[in-house]
């Protein structure tokens, strides 16, 4: 059976193009970048070229690049590598209440060490406002930290206007845009961003690698104490082949940009479309300010592990946005949030593509998608109720 | 996580769909807020289940375990029925992961709910509900929505 795979804000496929760059890493250029001998020299500049590259695609300095080894370890590092080395100054964060549990839980974490946390609410779409980051600060404030482009329901915020309350209150504006690079235009001079979380496996590169932002002169300090790679700031003999896919990753990710939102925002919207057919479903998300790949819809009185176990049945590899496959089963925090209730939460399914999917991928989702809904509808004591109300 | 051959057997194939109109007892039970409910319908002949049918909204563990206690129970005493457990349904599926135990396993509390109020419609009694709403009253038993809390040290 075809699959068709519809989870690329899980993790994304190496693209070809990443994988060619990275083997010579494994098995003949495989030296140890701090090693003096001309292999680990080798070694050292292929990770510096792949230091410009990630630089590049965000318009940063490959000074400010630090390696890490995923997209989590880089909010850890700069939720707690800032709180810390700030907190003479202060111990407040501002972050918001859809951000990923790399965040959430990371804040919780602080708020034991006696840090104080704001968790700002969002809108009906799941967006942050602007105004309601700058009501939080304090003076005790030193971070700000909301994401570019929410992970379940894709929807787009407006970092470049918080980063502006950030940087005009002097605190450090950190944005996890691990859903957002390749997706939307980033520019962390232009848009005031203190620190930036990426990872590599979101966008073709490999699971294993990711990297922060830091802007020159922020105060900062490292979670991970060895060898002193990375300027300190994450020891540990460096991960070559997944820094040198990351660094392709970006470079690809920023060559093809426009081509590739437009076919993403394409296969996007005709899925939308055809899905909106349906009876009792809702899209989630901002219906314009959205990630160009992501599609979160709820179908009403059935439970989205289902939904998504009965298309994998059918070749459709999807997710839920409810989080009953994973160890929590409770409704999307993220849904939640947007004002949802929780038996509707239960029912989302995101489907988010990549540039590699193809239009007649979405033609069978859209021929399948109807049968799978209708056969749990029958199932469900919730849609006949239903039903014989609105009758 | 995964599912075992037999829960994914009936939740790709389940049995017993539907609703039985003139049921002598029902068994409403779950949380919509939890994302599982369950109702299961019984027919009675001669103190046994003469026919069983399910309706569930919820995952494939609740649609699995729904569909299985349906054909563990057809034919059985009303006293043998009633003494599926939990634990039965989830053996007799193969085992369940852990964090399903709690929350979509609820296909013995529907069936013993369905023969309760089978004897209560006897005794000429409203039937009782099973079904719960909102979800202070599950931060109570803690057993729904949250499965137990992970520890804090690594075991």
């Amino acid at each position: 059976m075809k699959k068709i795979y519809l989870d690329n804000s899980a993790t994304t496929k190496v693209s070809p193009e990443v994988l060619d760059a990275m083997l010579p890493y494994f098995t003949e250029n495989y030296g140890n970048p701090s090693s003096l001998h001309s292999m680990g020299q080798e070694a050292n500049v292929a990770v510096q070229a792949a230091r410009e590259q990630v630089a590049k695609a965000i318009g940063a300095d490959a000074g400010e690049i630090i390696f890490t080894s995923c997209g989590t370890e880089a909010d850890n590092l700069a939720i707690v590598g800032t709180a810390f080395a700030n907190k003479k100054k202060g111990d407040h964060i501002i972050t918001s209440s859809v951000e990923h549990p790399a965040i959430l839980r990371t804040c919780e974490y602080l708020e034991k060490e006696g840090f104080k946390v704001t968790y700002l609410p969002v809108d009906k779409y799941g967006m942050v406002s602007p105004e309601s980051v700058e009501a939080a600060i304090t003076p005790q404030t030193t971070l700000i930290s909301v994401m570019a482009v929410n992970n379940e329901i894709g929807t787009i915020q407006p970092i470049r206007e918080i980063g502006k309350i950030a940087r005009d209150h002097k605190i450090y504006f950190h944005t996890d845009a691990v859903q957002g690079v390749g997706k939307i235009p980033i520019d962390v001079r232009a848009d005031n961003i203190d620190m930036l979380s990426l990872a590599g496996h979101k966008i073709h590169a490999p699971k294993g690698v990711g990297a922060l932002y830091v802007k020159k002169g922020t105060r900062i300090q490292a979670l991970i104490h060895g060898g002193g790679q990375e300027r300190n700031m994450k020891s540990g003999t460096e991960n070559v082949p997944g820094i040198v896919g990351l660094g392709k990753a970006c470079e690809v990710a920023i060559r093809d940009f426009d081509r590739n939102v437009a076919h993403m925002t394409k296969l996007r919207n005709k899925l939308i479309e055809g899905v909106l057919k349906l009876d009792h479903v809702r899209l989630n998300g901002h219906p314009t300010i959205r990630s160009p790949n992501n599609v979160n819809v709820s179908f009403e009185f059935i439970e989205g592990e289902s939904i998504v176990l009965f298309l994998d049945m059918a070749g459709i590899e999807a997710s839920t946005g409810s989080a009953c496959s994973s160890k929590n089963l409770k409704a999307s925090h993220v849904l939640l949030a947007c004002g949802m209730r929780p038996e509707e939460a239960h029912g989302s399914l995101r489907m988010t593509n990549c540039e590699f999917n193809m239009e007649e991928e979405i033609d069978y989702v859209l021929e399948t998608l109807p049968g799978v809904v209708n056969r749990l509808r029958a199932m469900s004591p919730l849609y006949k109720k239903a039903t014989q109300t609105v009758s | 996580m995964m599912y075992s051959p037999k829960v994914m057997q009936h939740f790709s194939n389940p049995q017993n769909v539907g609703e039985i109109p003139d049921a002598d007892g029902v068994g409403e039970v779950g949380n919509p807020v939890c994302g599982d409910l369950m109702t299961i319908y019984i027919k009675v002949k001669d103190n046994k289940l003469e026919d069983i049918k399910f309706k569930t909204f919820g995952c494939a563990a609740a649609i699995a375990t729904s569909s299985i206690i349906t054909t563990m129970a057809r034919g059985m005493t009303l006293e043998d029925a009633e003494k599926i457990s939990r634990n039965d349904v989830a053996k007799e599926l193969g085992g369940l992961p852990p964090q399903k135990m709690h929350c979509s396993n609820l296909a013995a509390d529907a069936l013993k709910l369905a023969i309760e109020n089978y004897r209560r419609k006897l005794k000429g009694l409203p039937p009782r509900t099973g079904v719960t709403e909102g979800e202070d009253e599950h931060a109570e038993d803690g057993a729904s929505c949250s499965p137990d809390q992970q520890p804090e040290q690594l075991k």
